[in-house]
């Protein structure tokens, strides 16, 4: 079983990389994109197929390594 | 605990003189790279002695204050020092800290000290986004007391390099106000004059700010370096001053310990 973890900077967060993006592409003539955030994914396999009860402590990792509360927060999906 | 190691003519020598040296623990992570600008200037420099404390030890060999360098800890994958807090050595760090061991994160350093909630907040890439290398100029936001700070004046000017891609330091409106009410905000950028105005911050930093202590006043980050700092031919000298009140914290605990 695969889990996927989004990470994205908080909406109250600036995020220069997301800003740098934003004008690279206003560069390249695209006007029509107002806004852009740059965040993460990390692919996770897992043993078994029991999404259930992996959960907590998948997000135990989730908060405590792939993101930081005080700046990001995160998605925690699992596919099939 | 300065071991009793007094010389039997201890009397008839200043008390300061009878002190064994004081001990620095420079913690290397994989990808520190300040690490010998600290021990040198602990060491050779301030005199005292430092030594390496590599990241898997779970001993913390008696030191006197901890330093965590500057440098790109694991690759500064994931962030920056999210991966190096769950490094051995830091539970001793944290134990060393609450009993109110003295810790100075510089740079990376102050970035492991965030990830691993020993100071409030979070470092965010730079608002220019580019890796700042230049001398600032910091502001002393609280002098003449401390373990950090109490041989620089209230409103003193330091010059201090920084070299960091990731100083922009972030704190939500409620941390902020607890670090100004507490007085925990020791440092920040500033312009020739003193002034803490937009265009001396170098990274976006929340309210200039350059380094903080938590509440207790003995867990300092900073990302200037004062290692870089503390002597004339590297340019700048200020740096010493977060040296000298080191020893000076340590040498009144010691007397007070003995006493």
């Amino acid at each position: 079983m695969r889990a996927r973890v989004t990470i994205m900077p908080k909406r109250n967060v600036l995020d220069p990389q997301g800003k740098a993006v934003v004008r690279a592409i206003h560069q390249i003539g695209m006007e029509i994109v107002r806004d852009a955030r740059v965040g993460k994914i990390v692919e996770i396999e897992i043993a078994g197929n029991d999404a259930e009860s992996v959960r907590p402590k998948l997000e135990e990792i989730c908060r405590d390594l792939l993101s930081n509360p005080v700046i990001e927060d995160y998605r925690l999906e699992f596919e099939k | 605990m300065n071991g009793g190691r007094a010389a039997p003519d201890a009397e008839s020598r200043a008390p300061r003189e009878t002190f064994p040296l004081m001990r620095f623990g420079v913690i290397r992570f994989p990808g520190s790279n300040c690490d010998q600008d600290c021990l040198h200037a602990a060491g050779a420099v301030m005199g005292q002695e430092a030594f390496y404390l590599w990241h898997k030890e779970t001993d913390l060999r008696g030191a006197d204050c901890v330093i965590l360098p500057g440098g790109f800890s694991y690759g500064d994958y994931l962030r920056c020092g999210a991966i190096a807090r769950f490094a051995p050595i830091m539970a001793p760090i944290r134990r060393f800290a609450a009993e109110g061991g003295l810790v100075l994160g510089i740079c990376n350093g102050f970035q492991i000290l965030l990830e691993a909630g020993l100071l409030p907040g979070a470092m965010l890439r730079n608002a220019s986004l580019r890796f700042q290398c230049q001398m600032t100029r910091l502001r002393v936001e609280r002098g003449s007391i401390g373990p950090f700070s109490s041989a620089a004046r209230t409103g003193e000017l330091l010059r201090i390099p920084i070299a960091h891609g990731e100083g922009n330091y972030y704190a939500d409106a409620a941390t902020l106000a607890e670090l100004n009410r507490n007085g925990q905000v020791l440092f920040r950028y500033c312009d020739e004059r003193g002034r803490v105005a937009p265009e001396a911050n170098p990274n976006g930093a929340s309210e200039n700010i350059a380094g903080i202590t938590n509440r207790a006043g003995n867990v300092l980050g900073m990302m200037p370096h004062p290692e870089r700092a503390c002597e004339a031919a590297l340019g700048a000298e200020d740096g010493r001053l977060i040296f000298e009140s080191i020893l000076e914290w340590i040498r009144a605990r010691r007397i007070s310990s003995a006493a």
